[in-house]
């Protein structure tokens, strides 16, 4: 056991640094500590995708063969971490860690070649199709139907939460091809061009109050919407596999070196915020006992992660294990959250609805106040989605437990 | 011993949830909080007509003599609407000093507020201050028979709507003593006020207030010059007792409304109230609610008590409230799924006024603080 990264991986972590110092800008880095959901403008995303995909960096999980990075597992870790450390932009996930790796695996030769090079170069903006009103935690319930029509597929139905689905050019859905008992096996995963006929996507504003364009989720209705047979993946009926598939590629995601910069933040503003007795907060035993105690938990959760990390280098398999990174990333993050909150204290209060176009006027209170609430607020998403926390603990006691 | 409520008290809840039946629906409130004036003067003036605005006033001065449980029941069915109209604000606090204010006062300013035509904010948060009621820069300074007030008074709750004002200043001592502090009544247009209005998270408004060299007469020194901080204190404690009113409303409706979600939301073939981990979220929000509906009545109950037993038993119902406002909104939201994350729902409204109140008046670390330094 040992800690140390050799020569040659520090090597490649001044070449991500020096990288992050050229690219990340500090529009972007403004914009973003404006937006009161994680995310910004399309443009924005697509830049900064469009500078790591210059860069050879875009994919740092697909196979080299596909115009992944062909990172080594240790500069996949570094790679990471850097970025996260320094707050820069996530890729958006649904074209390139949630599609693609399942076109690869699924897809056809025809497939492949069609949507993975814009995928690579975010020329096509993808979503995903997933929950529906009437089916979240227990998704093979979906009801939304394609209808066989010889060459064709006749789509109905509607799907809910779909994240970003304003900007997107395509959408990959399960959609029910079967009526059958068991109700994971007449499910078909398709693709969708965004500007078929019959398509509509209509916001949902979030409670933290996020305005069009800007807003997190939206919900698209399908109405005879024709999807050429095409379009389908693999093999009909078999989409509840390949979307379990896509499920363990999503796995082992790290938290920990997003959540240290969030506590050295909240040291920062600590450090900035009167306690109303001739002291400032960072000085406060109790808030700083709960701080301290947040960096503890991100500690533990790192040594986790890179027990997780450790272990997929040696070519072994992680499953459920990862569950309780969704569930400690999370929940460690809504804490900070939380703690934020109450350390800017009357600052939490003032509302603004349009965070990005409010640049010109003086913001009540600090700067770093402004959205610290809406983060909040919205930040109660991440127990819910991507298999809620009750859904993970599940998953751990059944899997992990035995139980 | 006796928990129950007087018929009399039953008659003014009744009259409160017919209001918010009629008046205060989800929709309604959207539109309210929407609109350029955030609040409904209509409503303002039908709590005049019922009564509401002269509760705890005395009989002398025009109002109906009732005391903290009427407040309470006001409030908490209040709380259950969400109601924006500012009655903590101008009733509670401002209603609070000017109940104890000299008779001249008491009958130039009381008679407004009953019927409706002013409404009141107490301005005495300021940045560095925290929660700390004694931490002061806004200084008066006496000239001759006026004040001259100059300062900044950060996130003062309902100063949109307001035509007067209670100011907190220092007329003498250092930031942080006791001693020294004077409360002054101004009127909002006075000159050398100038405010910024805004919106607040919790669908209510608020302002950022300058004091440039404010002209106030002596006529308007709420009590004695640079006595204010233990009336100050005292009305803070009757607030915290309103608004751990207003928040058990807010909590019962979060926990009646999850339940009744969890009982029809189905998921995996069965309602998903039927999942023993949701079950016992749901029993823990319960349990979280009635203590705190708990530690309401105790409070409203020793509002009357000597100092250090008052002080600690406002303390005690804010933790508890704190503590239960932020596990209830978390726990309605999570159980909600997605649907809680809409601004469509009402869930994630109750959610964001309990947030706010987490922070009103103090939180948790503040209130223990308290607590423990009161012997
Ligand atoms: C901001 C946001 C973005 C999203 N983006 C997307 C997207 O891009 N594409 C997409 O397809 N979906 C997306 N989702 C949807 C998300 O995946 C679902 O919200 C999630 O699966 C939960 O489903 P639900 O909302 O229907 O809640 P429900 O499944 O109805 O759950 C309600 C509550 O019941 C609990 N529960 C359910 N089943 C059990 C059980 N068996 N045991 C114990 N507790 C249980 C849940 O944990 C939750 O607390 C997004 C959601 C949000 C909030």
């Amino acid at each position: 056991m040992e800690l140390g990264l050799s020569d040659e991986d520090l090597g490649f972590r001044d070449e991500v640094r020096d990288f992050i110092k050229k690219t990340f800008t500090n529009e972007m880095r403004k914009k973003l500590s404006l937006s009161k959901n994680g995310h910004v403008e399309k443009g924005l995303h697509v830049e900064w995708q469009n500078a790591l995909y210059k860069k050879g960096w875009i994919a740092p999980n697909w196979p080299k063969e596909h115009g992944g990075a062909g990172f080594s597992a240790t500069q996949k870790y570094v790679f990471e971490t850097e970025m996260a450390r320094e707050g820069a932009p996530r890729t958006v996930p649904f074209g390139l860690s949630m599609v693609a790796p399942v076109i690869m695996e699924f897809g056809t030769d025809e497939q492949k070649e069609k949507f993975l090079p814009d995928i690579l170069s975010t020329k096509v903006w993808w979503c995903q199709g997933y929950s529906e009103p009437g089916s979240g935690s227990d998704l093979a319930s979906l009801q939304c139907k394609a209808e066989d029509k010889g060459d064709y597929y006749l789509v109905n139905g509607t799907k809910i939460w779909t994240t970003m689905a304003q900007y997107a050019d395509w959408i990959f859905c399960l959609v029910r091809t079967t009526k059958t008992e068991k109700p994971q096996q007449g499910i078909s995963f398709i693709l969708i061009d965004m500007s078929s006929k019959g398509i509509e996507v209509r916001p949902l504003i979030t409670l933290e109050q996020t305005p069009d364009p800007h807003h997190e989720v939206n919900q698209v209705f399908f109405e005879d919407v024709r999807v050429p047979k095409e379009n389908l993946i693999g093999e009909e009926n078999k989409g509840w596999t390949y979307a379990k598939y896509l499920l363990e590629f999503e796995r082992g995601n790290a938290y920990s070196p997003g959540l240290y910069r969030a506590v050295n933040n909240l040291r920062e503003i600590a450090k900035d915020t009167p306690t109303g007795y001739g002291r400032n907060l960072i000085d406060d035993n109790d808030f700083i006992n709960k701080l301290n105690e947040c960096e503890i938990q991100i500690q533990a959760m790192e040594f986790v992660e890179l027990r997780i990390f450790s272990a997929l280098s040696a070519g072994e398999r992680v499953g459920p294990e990862s569950s309780i990174l969704k569930c400690r990333g999370t929940e460690i993050q809504q804490l900070l959250q939380e703690l934020s909150v109450e350390a800017i204290s009357h600052w939490s209060i003032p509302f603004i609805e349009d965070t990005f176009a409010n640049v010109n006027e003086p913001s009540i209170g600090p700067d770093y106040a402004l959205t610290i609430t809406p983060n909040y607020f919205n930040g109660r998403k991440t127990t819910i989605y991507a298999g809620s926390n009750e859904i993970q603990r599940n998953i751990i006691s059944k899997a992990v437990l035995g139980l | 011993m006796d928990f129950s409520f007087s018929e009399e008290q039953t008659l003014l809840r009744n009259t409160i949830q017919s209001f918010i039946q009629d008046n205060y629906d989800f929709d309604k409130r959207t539109e309210i909080v929407k609109s350029e004036e955030g609040m409904k003067i209509k409503n303002w003036k039908l709590f005049s007509d019922l009564g509401l605005l002269g509760l705890p006033f005395s009989e002398d001065d025009g109002g109906l003599g009732f005391g903290p449980i009427e407040l309470m029941i006001v409030v908490e069915e209040f709380g259950k609407g969400l109601v924006v109209e500012p009655y903590i604000q101008t009733i509670v606090t401002c209603g609070g000093f000017l109940k104890r204010a000299s008779e001249k006062q008491r009958s130039k300013y009381i008679p407004k507020i009953i019927s409706g035509e002013d409404i009141w904010a107490f301005a005495y948060a300021e940045p560095q201050g925290r929660y700390n009621l004694n931490d002061l820069t806004t200084k008066a300074s006496k000239e001759g028979d006026n004040y001259i007030l100059n300062g900044y008074k950060c996130v003062v709750s309902a100063a949109p709507w307001s035509k007067k004002l209670i100011v907190s200043a220092r007329t003498s001592g250092d930031q942080r003593d006791e001693e020294g502090i004077s409360l002054f009544i101004l009127d909002k247009d006075s000159s050398g006020i100038s405010l910024r209005d805004y919106p607040t998270v919790d669908g209510s408004r608020a302002s950022e207030i300058i004091l440039e060299d404010v002209k106030v007469s002596s006529e308007n020194l709420i009590g004695e010059e640079g006595k204010a901080s233990e009336l100050i204190e005292q009305v803070v404690d009757e607030s915290i007792a309103a608004v751990c009113a207003e928040a058990i409303g807010a909590m019962s409706v979060l926990n009646e409304t999850t339940v009744e979600y969890c009982k029809t939301r189905k998921q995996f073939g069965q309602p998903i109230g039927k999942f023993q981990v949701l079950q016992h979220r749901m029993v823990d929000m319960f349990m979280q609610y009635e203590q705190s509906v708990s530690m309401t009545y105790m409070v409203n109950l020793k509002l009357h008590e000597e100092y250090s037993e008052r002080r600690k038993a406002a303390s005690g119902a804010k933790v508890q409230i704190c503590k239960a406002a932020k596990f209830i909104g978390q726990s309605a939201i999570q159980l909600h799924g997605g649907m809680g994350m809409t601004d469509e729902l009402n869930v994630g409204h109750y959610f964001k006024r309990l947030s706010m109140i987490e922070n009103l008046f103090g939180n948790i670390d503040h209130h223990l603080k308290k607590y423990a330094s009161t012997a």
